[in-house]
Parts: structure tokens; C-alpha cells; sequence
């Protein structure tokens, strides 16, 4: 078992999508959600997710292929 | 050991955590913070003691979260904070100033952030300091490591120009160039700083490595002889930079150096190619949307800011503004500001100008307001951005010519 700390950042045509709950169920990942702001214009998440590590690494290129940002919880590292 | 520090505190949830190399709360995933005690310091500190320290960021020891016994000093910091008369007669400002912090030692303000990180990386007792660096944190990292006979390891894209990387490799940092785009190598080096004990800057070592940010507002009220500016205006890439010297100037009251409250004005720079942060105030929002970044300002360029929404509070509290400059305005900027001030700086310095500019003209500064514009890196790292200014006379050897080429000339440039 594999976990990786994530950041979703959804744009308005999504926020309404079930994706997170959708992802726990297509690729058998345990979903556990810390901070969150969502709003009608945009929306974002923090969370965790738990499962094989090859799933995770499905799962996350699934969400960035419905048009959600993915990005580690630490913001860009590369700095100028 | 840090005299002053109490424990790492979640700038979310307020949890508590012994100081380590940590940045990430286990509970909310929220970013930690040095948390101290300022009665203590308030007891310990002085105006007088601060000017009796060294020309240098530990001159504010007592403000930092480190022990300041054994710093990796290359005498980052103290650096020139000019009346900038000639700009501000161009601009209509009475009262300018620019801090130049473009004279660090490796020409950057990254040498504040990676003193206090390199300090504390031997202080955990790491071997290996690292960064993912497009220029400048880079150079800073590799010239630190040395002093401190560390270890450097310096991931970056692999199709980065390598005069960037020059000032990273000449100090014997080991280049790691990872081949794929932006995105691709900001995850991996996440990836990699979860799992080597190295000492990663802006990682692990984040709650101390922006620190040291904080000294470019401690350092400008000592040198306004102990006086806050009106207005701060201030490059935005991470937006640790802008929340740390307010947090500085802050700090400066909760000990007792300064009398509250803070009057300065924060003001965010961007260029429009990567203005996540700018955008977000403007619309009145703290929640930033991520951006790809597509800017000449390359030093700024970060899409996906770790410290936007703090950087937005910053300039909410303070009741300051934000400004945007066009991409085209980044090389103009850097052209006024030296042929004004004799100051050659890169292109975040040029964005910076250029915002001073914008708020000017739009009424966010007057006239006779005290205002600090800080440049924080070295023209020469971005000489590529303002090649056009170099058309010489051509002429062969003899007085003739050199006098026709010189009245062919208009009379501003004779």
C-alpha cells in the first residue's frame, strides 16, 4: 500500500462533477479528504490517497485527464 | 539550538510540533511556521544590540530560527537601501527608496533564505542541502553548501538554458537536469524530498529557509533609521517573500524595537504571465487559481504558489494593493531603473519598477509617501531580456568619424 498527499484544484464547470468519489471507486483508492474551499466559480482539496501505488498514479492521471489541476500539497518547489 | 524558538506551528489549524525537519501538518496538511516567544526576545533585544551585530542578516539573530553561533555566513544581507532621486523625479515620487538586494553574494535575496536553511540543515545534522532551481535559489544553495562542506544536489528542467546554472555549478553542486516539463519535475523532487534525508530549502527546510525572508523588513526599518515605510513594493513569486516582511515589520513591534501598528502598505508585483497572486487580490478573492506560467520573468514564475493566500492576507491587512505589469514592461522597467539609478537588476526587479509604475499612476501612492521598491536579483543573470540596448557607433580609427557618429546622435545621448 502506497499514500500520497495531493492538492485538486477544480475549475467551475467541475465543482459540481462527483470526482473524488469516483476516483475512490475506480481505482479502489481510499479518499480522506483534511482542507477544502469549494465554491461555485472554483474549488479546491486536500487530501490523502491511499491504495496501490500503481492505482494511485491511474487514479491521479484519470482526474488530470477530466480537467482537474493536480499538484503536491507543498505548492511549486521549483523556484527561480 | 534557537534560543527563542518554541515549536513549529500550523499556519491553518494552530497545531504544535517540535522543531524538526518538518513542513506540512500531519493533521490538515497545512504549512508549518516557526512559532517563538517575543517576550523573551523583547527582553533580550535591542536597537543598540542589533546595530552592534555584524553588516550582515545576523545582526537580527535574536529573529531568527537558528543559532546564530554557528551561521553559514557569506554575509548575505545589509545591503544598500538608496534615496532614489533621479527615479523618482521620472515617477513623481518625492520619497523613494530602493533596496538593492541585487549586491548578495550570489546576487540575490536567495542568500538570506538559504543562510537560515543551511544553518539549520547542519544544525539536524544533514549532509546534503538541495533545491529545485531555475537560477537563483540555486546559486544561493551551491554557494552556501560550500562554505558549509556540505554536500549540493541542484534539480532542474533539462532544457534550461546553462548559463542559468553557472553560478550553481562553479560552486560544485552536483546538476541533476530531469527531463520533462515544469510539473514533471516539481513533482518528482516532492517525491525525492520525502524520501532521501536531505535537506531540501524550500521543502523540509521550509518553516526556517522563509525566515530569513524576514530580514528584508527588519533591515529597512533599521535603516530608515528605525522608521516603517508607507508603502512596500514587493516581487511575488511564492509569495513567502511579501508575507514574511510583514511578518518582519510586525515582529519588530511584538518586541518592542518598534511602535505598532505597522502603517506600510504591501504591494504585490507579477508579470502578467504568471500572475496568480495579483489576479486573485485584484478579484477580491484569497483562493488562488493556479496558473501555467508563460513570463520573461522567469525568476517569478510560479503557477502554483505555496504562499499566495498568505501574501494576499498580507496585502488585505495591510491595506495594500496588487498591479500586473504587461510582459513587455518587464525590460522597460529594468532599463528605467538603470539608466535612472545605476542599477542593473533581473527581470523580477524589472516587473517591479514597472508595478511602481502602475501604482503610481494610479493613485495608490502619493507623491510624498515614503515607499521602498525592492530589487531582488542581479541584472546579469537576465542579460538575454534587454539585448536591444546594445547598438555601439561602429567607426574606423580617426577623429572624423567619431565626430560625425557622434552628432548623428540625438543631443539627450551625446
Amino acid at each position: 500500500m502506497a499514500n500520497q498527499r495531493v492538492k485538486f484544484t477544480f475549475p467551475a464547470a467541475l465543482v459540481p462533477q462527483p470526482i473524488i468519489y469516483n476516483l475512490g471507486q475506480r481505482f479502489n483508492l481510499v479518499t480522506n479528504i483534511r482542507r477544502a474551499d469549494v465554491r461555485e466559480e472554483m474549488g479546491w482539496v486536500i487530501l490523502e490517497l491511499e491504495g496501490d501505488d500503481q492505482e494511485i498514479r491511474q487514479g491521479v492521471a484519470w482526474v488530470k485527464s477530466v480537467g482537474v489541476r493536480v499538484d503536491p500539497i507543498s505548492g511549486d518547489v521549483i523556484e527561480g | 539550538m534557537a534560543p527563542f524558538v518554541t515549536c513549529l506551528r500550523c499556519r491553518e489549524c494552530a497545531r504544535e510540533y517540535p522543531v524538526e525537519p518538518l513542513n506540512v501538518c500531519d493533521f490538515c496538511f497545512g504549512p508549518l511556521e516557526t512559532a517563538y516567544d517575543y517576550e523573551a526576545i523583547a527582553r533580550a533585544t535591542s536597537r543598540r544590540r542589533i546595530a552592534n551585530g555584524p553588516l550582515t542578516i545576523w545582526r537580527y539573530r535574536d529573529l531568527l530560527p537558528v543559532d546564530a553561533e554557528n551561521a553559514i555566513d557569506i554575509h548575505a544581507g545589509f545591503t544598500p537601501l538608496i534615496k532614489a532621486n533621479n527615479l523618482g523625479r521620472v515617477l513623481g515620487l518625492d520619497n523613494l527608496y530602493l533596496k538593492n538586494d541585487s549586491v548578495n553574494p550570489s546576487f540575490s535575496f536567495k542568500d538570506r533564505v538559504v543562510s537560515v536553511a543551511a544553518t539549520k540543515a547542519l544544525e539536524f545534522g544533514f549532509d546534503t542541502l538541495s533545491c529545485a532551481s531555475t537560477g537563483n535559489l540555486a546559486c544561493a544553495v551551491g554557494a552556501h553548501a560550500a562554505r558549509a562542506g556540505m554536500r549540493s544536489v541542484v534539480f532542474m528542467p533539462a532544457d534550461l538554458e546553462a548559463g542559468k546554472i553557472i553560478g550553481a555549478a562553479i560552486y560544485g553542486s552536483t546538476l541533476v537536469a530531469v527531463q520533462g516539463g515544469y510539473d514533471e519535475v516539481n513533482r518528482l523532487c516532492s517525491e525525492i524530498a520525502d524520501s532521501y534525508r536531505w535537506a531540501f530549502v524550500n521543502i523540509n527546510m521550509r518553516p526556517f529557509y522563509a525566515e530569513g525572508s524576514k530580514t528584508l523588513g527588519l533591515e529597512v526599518a533599521e535603516q530608515l533609521g528605525w522608521r516603517f515605510p508607507d508603502h512596500a513594493i514587493v516581487p511575488v513569486a511564492s509569495g513567502a517573500l511579501l508575507s514574511k516582511i510583514w511578518k518582519g515589520f510586525n515582529e519588530m513591534v511584538s518586541v518592542g524595537l518598534m511602535e505598532g501598528p505597522v502603517p506600510t502598505r504591501m504591494h504585490a508585483a507579477q508579470a502578467r504571465g504568471c500572475s496568480p497572486v495579483v489576479d486573485a487580490f485584484n478579484a477580491g478573492e484569497e483562493m488562488v487559481m493556479p496558473v501555467r506560467p508563460n513570463s520573461v520573468a522567469k525568476s517569478l514564475a510560479i503557477g502554483n504558489p505555496a504562499d499566495g493566500i498568505y501574501a494576499i492576507r498580507a496585502m488585505t491587512s495591510s491595506g495594500g494593493g496588487a498591479h500586473g505589469v504587461h510582459e513587455e514592461e518587464v525590460a522597460q522597467g529594468m532599463k528605467l531603473l538603470a539608466e535612472t539609478e545605476g542599477i542593473f537588476t533581473e527581470t523580477a526587479g524589472g516587473v517591479v519598477i514597472s508595478a511602481l509604475k502602475g501604482l503610481t499612476e494610479r493613485g495608490a501612492i502619493g507623491r510624498d509617501e515614503l515607499t521602498v521598491a525592492y530589487i531582488t536579483g542581479n541584472g546579469l543573470k537576465t542579460q538575454e531580456v534587454v539585448g536591444d540596448v546594445v547598438h555601439p557607433l561602429a567607426i574606423r580609427p580617426n577623429m572624423r568619424e567619431f565626430e560625425e557618429a557622434l552628432h548623428g546622435l540625438s543631443p539627450s545621448a551625446r
